[in-house]
């Protein structure tokens, strides 16, 4: 878990600073939310339904107050700033395109009501399309468009204002696999050319993983994790982090000695030694995650156990192995289909091994998969 | 297997049109559908369009004047009066009388008679007292009947009863049409009716007018209502839904008689006034205008709140979110984003309140007194009152076509693709 403490720092663009929110006086659906975001960034709040994360982007907007703690943009509280004032962009899980605008008057709309004159409309409204490569399309209604059309013109329609920061709440929610693949690489791509600050809540990992410069990982109202892509993945803090980004293979043991950085924690009859990151000390619970690209069949690694293959499944580049380790029977080993790899059998003994340092040792916590 | 000639039909397997093939297979299943809807097709055909067919022949009738004095009609042809005082001649008399005598014994004279005194009042009367008279005379030897006629009564040596029969002579008329729209027919033409006579076409504008101001009213009034349903939680949505529908499972004469409690002279409001002190004397809530539109919009309001609810339902409220973030602030975001996509169900609120408010019967009747009455109340009471069935049907008619005209107007400038009920 981060908290970050150091808030008095004046240059994030934006900071959320002790924020809660409460909407029926009970129970919190976020839980004091400290975020700093750097202009330029990326910024992903990642997370499964109703962990909290689409509530911190509306507070952010402007459609939502905070219950406590302050939102600052640019050094500034914008606790009491109605959401028109805030000059955020935003785009919306099903674009919110106005029905009965044309797509170029859904982008002007936006200069209009800030009493900009036809001619510079025109101008940025064309820019703006051009920006999405719909430059064609000005005169089309968005009914007549295309999921990935539309998506395109609620971005620029976020952007047409020369918003410094946009939101986007799940935007490719409604796409599907390939459009949304493609549409991650335009918004990154539109986010490098701009250099806006983007704030993205998605559900979707690899999503976030793809566009991201950090992802915060919301889980209960709380973030567990803010890193980088690569961080995340590789060095999860907790056991959420570890079993909701990517996949996962899980003991959990009790810690029996702490040996510098090193955990020796035992699963059932086998000691494992871990790096210990975030499983407390002797005596406790801890969760062990281990990725299965960095599970070796045979005995090269640190920790050497045996196991029992339940399945293989074939997937040309590599073999995926479910094994029964520990008596984990989920446990899953990527094999590389390489030439001199030996490959087990269905039903066969075989040793698996893997190193100390990625097996990490985290907090005991019982997360649904 | 199919057959594909080089320039013909395609063929089915036996030499038949692939068309015709297909247009038998489906004709069963036309007929099955068909079955369906058969009785409601039956029940609607035999209670409302074969009524309503019926009136409007109704009032272009006029057979009964060419079947009852048919040699009158015959003998008129030829006349045609070149001035105040040019009656008839004796021929036409004579005709007059035959026909009078078969009529009398058939005693469809009241018949006749009733109906021109629709058109020239006073005449029934004359045509009730010849008919007793005529009985009795010899048609061979009691000419010359002309004089014979106005010794009975000075009014059969006047133009205006010969004019009458000349002018209605013909087995269909537009004279109730001309008379819904205060005009009459003459010998000369159409002309228009005395300024005491002409009470429909300030009738139909009263009408119109206001059942726009009654359309209006439950705009207005249900507009806050109908977006209040569709953005509140479900649970207090159906609570407000039904308040709204409450008013459908009361007798609309028990709602407008609680509307008379309200309104009368001593009436919950006066009273209340009076006693806070608030007026002096009471004042005229009802039995006017007043008293109509307020019942009427009471009444109309759930038929303006349904379908600008139903279609406000459709709307997300990202939108006005989406307005907001784009920098719009509340009135502009409501102006220009979320009301230009509620106007369908305005629309459609709007056609059904003033179609069902035209043709409004019961609410004016009885809050309306004299100058809240709508042409539907003169229908009434030319069916019930004063038997001129023609004249209401043309009235009806009337009706019919000016709610046909508006909706045409209506289509023209909102464009009815843009009414949605939900």
């Amino acid at each position: 878990m981060v908290t970050e403490t150091s808030m008095t720092d004046s240059s994030a663009y934006v900071a959320f600073d002790g924020v809660q929110k409460s909407y029926d006086g009970k129970t919190l659906v976020v839980k004091d939310l400290n975020l700093k975001i750097e202009k330029g960034e990326f910024v992903t709040m990642l997370g499964p339904s109703g962990s909290g994360k689409t509530t911190c982007l509306m507070m952010l907007a402007g459609f939502e107050t905070a219950t406590h703690g302050q939102i600052l943009l640019d050094g500034v509280s914008i606790n009491n700033i109605p959401p028109h004032k805030r000059g955020i962009g935003m785009v919306f899980q099903n674009y919110a395109l106005f029905p009965h605008m044309t797509v170029g008057e859904n982008l002007s709309f936006p200069l209009e009501v800030r009493g900009m004159d036809k001619s510079t409309r025109q101008d940025k409204v064309q820019r703006a399309l051009d920006m999405v490569r719909m430059g064609e399309f000005g005169s089309r209604r968005p009914a007549q468009l295309s999921g990935g059309q539309q998506q395109r013109i609620a971005v620029a329609r976020a952007l047409v204002f020369d918003a410094e920061l946009v939101l986007m709440d799940e935007p490719l929610g409604a796409l599907d696999k390939q459009l949304r693949e493609e549409m991650q690489y335009e918004i990154k791509r539109i986010h490098e050319n701009l250099g806006v600050t983007v704030v993205y809540v998605t559900h979707d990992q690899s999503e976030a993983l793809t566009m991201s410069d950090r992802i915060a990982v919301f889980d209960d109202g709380r973030i567990q994790q803010l890193a980088g892509p690569s961080e995340l993945y590789e060095k999860p803090e907790t056991s959420f982090v570890a079993q909701f980004i990517g996949e996962n293979n899980k003991f959990t043991g009790r810690v029996e000695e702490l040996v510098g950085d090193v955990a020796h924690v035992s699963v059932g009859d086998t000691t494992i030694k871990a790096l210990a990151v975030n499983c407390g000390g002797k005596g406790d619970l801890s969760q062990l995650s281990i990725r299965p690209e960095r599970v070796t069949i045979g005995e090269l690694g640190d920790n050497v156990v045996d196991a029992k293959v339940c399945e293989l499944i074939y997937l040309g580049d590599h073999i995926r192995c479910r094994l029964d380790v520990l008596g984990n029977d989920e446990f899953v080993v990527k094999v590389p289909n390489a030439s001199n790899q030996k490959v087990p059998e269905v039903g066969g003994e075989t040793s698996i091994s893997w190193s100390t340092q990625d097996c990490r040792a985290l907090d005991h916590a019982e997360v649904a998969a | 297997m199919t057959t594909e000639l080089e320039d013909g039909p395609i063929l089915t397997a036996d030499d038949k049109p692939l068309s015709v093939a297909l247009r038998k297979a489906l004709f069963r299943q036309k007929m099955r559908a068909l079955m369906l809807i058969a009785p409601l097709l039956l029940f609607v055909l035999i209670t409302f369009v074969w009524p309503i067919i019926g009136m409007l022949f109704r009032s272009v009738d006029n057979s009964v004047v060419p079947e009852t004095l048919p040699k009158t009609v015959a003998a008129m042809e030829s006349w045609s009066p070149t001035g105040p005082t040019d009656t008839p001649p004796e021929a036409v008399y004579a005709a007059f009388a035959a026909d009078m005598q078969v009529a009398a014994d058939e005693r469809t004279h009241t018949v006749v008679g009733g109906r021109l005194n629709y058109e020239t009042p006073g005449i029934a009367s004359k045509f009730r007292q010849l008919g007793r008279e005529v009985k009795g005379w010899d048609l061979e030897n009691d000419g010359p009947f002309k004089e014979k006629l106005i010794a009975e009564d000075e009014a059969w040596g006047e133009l205006f009863i010969w004019e009458t029969i000349k002018t209605y002579s013909g087995g269909y008329t537009t004279g109730y049409y001309a008379s819904s729209v205060d005009r009459r027919l003459t010998s000369e033409g159409v002309v228009a009716r005395d300024a005491d006579e002409a009470i429909y076409l300030r009738l139909f504008w009263r009408t119109i007018l206001m059942s726009l101001i009654i359309t209006c009213m439950c705009a207005l009034l249900g507009y806050p209502i109908a977006w209040m349903l569709s953005n509140t939680l479900d649970r207090y949505a159906n609570l407000l839904l039904i308040l709204v529908l409450l008013p459908f499972w009361t007798s609309l004469l028990v709602r407008t008689s609680a509307w008379k409690v309200l309104l009368q002279e001593q009436g919950v409001i006066n009273s209340t006034l009076e006693s806070i002190g608030i007026i002096d004397s009471p004042l005229p809530l009802m039995y006017n205008q007043f008293g109509t539109i307020v019942a009427m919009t009471h009444i109309l309001l759930p038929f303006m709140i349904l379908p600008m609810y139903s279609v406000m339902k459709t709307i997300p409220p990202s939108y006005l979110r989406a307005a907001k973030s784009l920098g719009a602030n509340d009135i502009t975001a409501f102006r220009r984003v979320y009301f230009p996509q509620s106007v369908p169900g305005i629309g459609a609120g709007a056609i059904l309140t003033f179609i069902l408010s035209i043709g409004y019967y019961i609410t004016p009747e009885i809050v309306g007194g004299s100058t809240g009455i709508f042409i539907s109340n003169r229908i009434a009471y030319n069916i019930s009152s004063t038997l001129n069935w023609g004249l209401a049907a043309a009235l009806g008619g009337m009706l019919l076509i000016m709610v046909m005209v508006l909706y045409w107007i209506y289509d023209r400038v909102v464009g009815i693709d843009n009414v949605k009920l939900g």
